[in-house]
């Protein structure tokens, strides 16, 4: 046994079933499933039939576009906000920006609805106030809505770390050479806390893209997300294949997404490591 | 010369505790200017009230004759060098040193001649493209010093800037700060807690302790007529003894009478007396104005150190004349060797080497500079 078990490969080895039985194998099946039909052989046909649901991956892209934007645009200037208060408020604000991660989504879903939905809170506000209500539930603007409180947490995280990280007389070093507070935010603290943004914007993408449920409930059934079809698809045996090849495309799309994240984030490093060499 | 800042009155104070406590000081333009004293004393505070980056609790702080307290740090022709430098770890040395004519929207072409202009004065040519985070403490250093002299501010504030260097390099640090400053016409304040530095380099020394402006004056002033046992003690070695002023230029110490220049205070007026250890002479024992042991010996290169038992008061005696340990001896003092101060609080806590060893000083020496860091 010695000699084909080194100490460092037996400690390994729990984590490496672990990863093959949970990561390589599904992986596997999702190939599997996407060239096969359901007799079991080779197709390219489930491949071929995806052009069908482009418009839904336009859709889909989009709104993880604009979800996205929308967390940095509300994120930020939070992050910002929550790492110049004092070290109690910090331990606040954090815990409610956690809390909602703790409580199911489902359970959240369903409470924007009741909030959002016709009859719900926010339009017999409106009602009582003597206002018009709004048709909220069932439109993109809705799911997007959802998309955002759900995952803007993503977005704060990382980019409050960074802004910590910021050294304090940096930003006295700015204000001193003639910077007033907003060339200070653009001179100095936005372009270092660059990779925080890299991964809240990298983190909230990814989870936009994958989306369903939020976007079955808040769209109220008038659309669907390619999360939604992925969903459908595995429903029902006879369609598990489709649904293999739509993941597949999915994960491809999300590992080029996170490339391109990678490759801004690299660009510091490379021009770090260029002035290193002399040029 | 005109005043270009003037502290009137200040108080600041932290947690209720007093760190600043009725700071009243005038800075002449064009003048090199050092702020000296022990960790903790409340230098950085005092330079950070100029800076815009501490507000007075009460007095006011003023530029050219106007109170600049509300005025915000970013709108004072005051430019700071940091404890750590704070480059901005973002931009190279270029960009940097170009920052504040980049805010201010100076043309392409004279912010390239002038970043130049500060890179031959710091001697960093050639180093434009280079990453601040890699550069050695000293080149951080100079990118500091040309990143704050770029658009000539009236007054440059440094807070330790060689705290982090070494010996050697500090040196010459000190000597090319000071050049820069003679070449520009900047007005330096400048923070440190060695007082060899600040007696190299200043116009004008401050001495803080306790939050307090102890002596202000020309580096020889401070040196050859301390205002109390603090100063006396601070800047260089003394022996401070306690004494009685019997008449104008007649001071009685050790047991014994002596003549002195001082004068001007009350018949019988209790004194500290400062004698310099390199102002004593020996002579034979029987023609001595004190006699004594010598108690211990140290060779320090251009002299020897030696301690001196005189009445149980020791001494501190540095002579180029060498004499044997245990050893019975003169010393003969001059008139104008012998400096009489005002008692004050700090009377009685310094100037007596019976507890004195090298070996414990450089321990606390290493000590003072770890704080700073
Ligand atoms: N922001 C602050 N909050 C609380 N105490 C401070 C602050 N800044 C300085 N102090 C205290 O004020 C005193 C003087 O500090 P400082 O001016 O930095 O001294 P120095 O520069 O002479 O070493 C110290 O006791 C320090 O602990
Ligand atoms: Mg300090």
């Amino acid at each position: 046994m010695k000699k084909f078990f080194s100490k460092g490969t037996a400690v390994a080895a729990p984590h490496l079933v672990w990863c093959v039985l949970f990561i390589v194998a599904p992986l596997l099946f999702v190939l599997y499933y996407s060239f096969t039909d359901t007799s079991g052989a080779f197709t390219l046909e489930n491949m071929q039939s995806l052009s069908d649901y482009s418009d839904i991956f336009l859709t889909t892209i989009e709104m993880s576009i604009i979800s996205t934007f929308g967390c940095f645009i509300i994120g930020y200037p939070l992050a910002y906000f929550i790492s110049r208060s004092s070290e109690k408020q910090k331990k606040v604000y954090m815990v409610l920006l956690m809390l909602p991660m703790w409580t199911n989504l489902l359970i959240r879903t369903y409470s924007m609805m009741a909030i959002l939905d016709d009859g719900g809170f926010f339009n017999t506000l409106l009602l009582s106030l003597e206002l018009a209500p709004v048709h909220i539930v069932g439109t993109k603007g809705a799911v997007i809505f959802g998309m955002i409180y759900d995952f803007f947490p993503y977005m704060v995280l990382p980019i409050y770390t960074a802004i910590t990280k910021i050294d304090h007389r940096v930003i006295e070093a700015a204000s001193d050479l003639g910077c007033n507070g907003m060339q200070i935010m653009t001179r100095v603290i936005l372009p270092l806390s660059r990779s925080g943004i890299i991964s809240g914007i990298t983190m909230v993408f990814v989870s936009s893209i994958s989306t369903f449920y939020i976007s079955q409930k808040l769209g109220g059934g008038t659309f669907e997300l390619i999360g939604d079809t992925i969903e459908r698809q595995f429903q029902s045996p006879s369609t598990y294949h489709i649904g293999a090849s739509i993941s597949l495309v999915m994960m491809i799309l999300i590992l080029i997404s996170l490339a391109v994240m990678n490759r801004f984030s690299d660009e510091e490093e490379n021009s770090a490591a260029r002035s290193r060499i002399g040029k | 010369m005109e005043k270009i800042i003037e502290l009137h009155s200040i108080i600041k104070e932290f947690d209720g505790e007093r760190v600043l406590d009725n700071i009243h000081l005038d800075i002449y333009d064009k003048e090199f200017v050092t702020i000296l004293g022990p960790s903790g004393c409340g230098k950085t505070t005092t330079l950070r009230i100029i800076g815009g980056f501490e507000t007075p609790d009460s007095g006011e702080c003023y530029f050219d004759g106007k109170v600049i307290n509300d005025v915000p740090a970013h709108r004072r022709h005051v430019n700071t060098v940091f404890q750590k430098y704070a480059l901005f770890p973002h931009l190279n040395v270029f960009e940097n040193i170009a920052f504040a004519l980049r805010l201010q929207k100076v043309p392409e072409n004279e912010i390239i001649r002038r970043v130049r202009e500060m890179l031959d004065m710091v001697a960093l040519r050639g180093f434009e493209h280079k990453n601040v985070n890699y550069l050695s403490g000293g080149q951080q250093q100079r990118v500091a010093i040309a990143r704050a002299l770029i658009s000539q501010p009236r007054v440059l504030l440094l807070d330790e800037p060689l705290g982090a260097l070494d010996l050697k390099l500090r040196k010459d640090m000190q000597n090319e700060l000071k050049k820069i400053q003679q070449r520009t016409g900047i007005t330096f304040i400048y923070v440190t807690h060695d007082q060899e530095e600040a007696l190299t380099m200043s116009d004008t020394v401050v001495v803080m302790a306790d939050g307090k402006i102890q002596q202000v004056g020309t580096p020889i002033d401070i040196y050859n007529e301390p205002i109390n046992a603090f100063v006396a003690d601070f800047i260089g070695e003394s022996n401070i003894l306690d004494g009685v002023m019997l008449a104008d230029g007649r001071v009685r110490f050790s047991g014994k009478e002596f003549v002195c220049v001082d004068s001007g205070f009350e018949k019988n007026e209790p004194v500290d007396v400062v004698v310099r250890p390199e102002d004593v002479d020996f002579v034979a024992p029987e023609k001595g104005m004190l006699t004594g042991v010598v108690s211990s010996v140290t060779f320090k290169g251009v002299h020897y150190e030696f301690i001196v038992d005189i009445g149980g008061f020791k001494w501190m005696i540095q002579s180029t004349d060498f004499v044997d340990q245990d050893e019975k001896i003169g010393l003969s003092i001059d008139p104008d060797a012998i400096h009489i101060m005002r008692k004050s609080e700090y009377s009685g806590k310094y100037g007596d080497y019976s507890s004195f060893s090298d070996e414990l000083d450089a321990l606390s020496d290493a000590n003072t500079v770890e704080e700073e860091l």
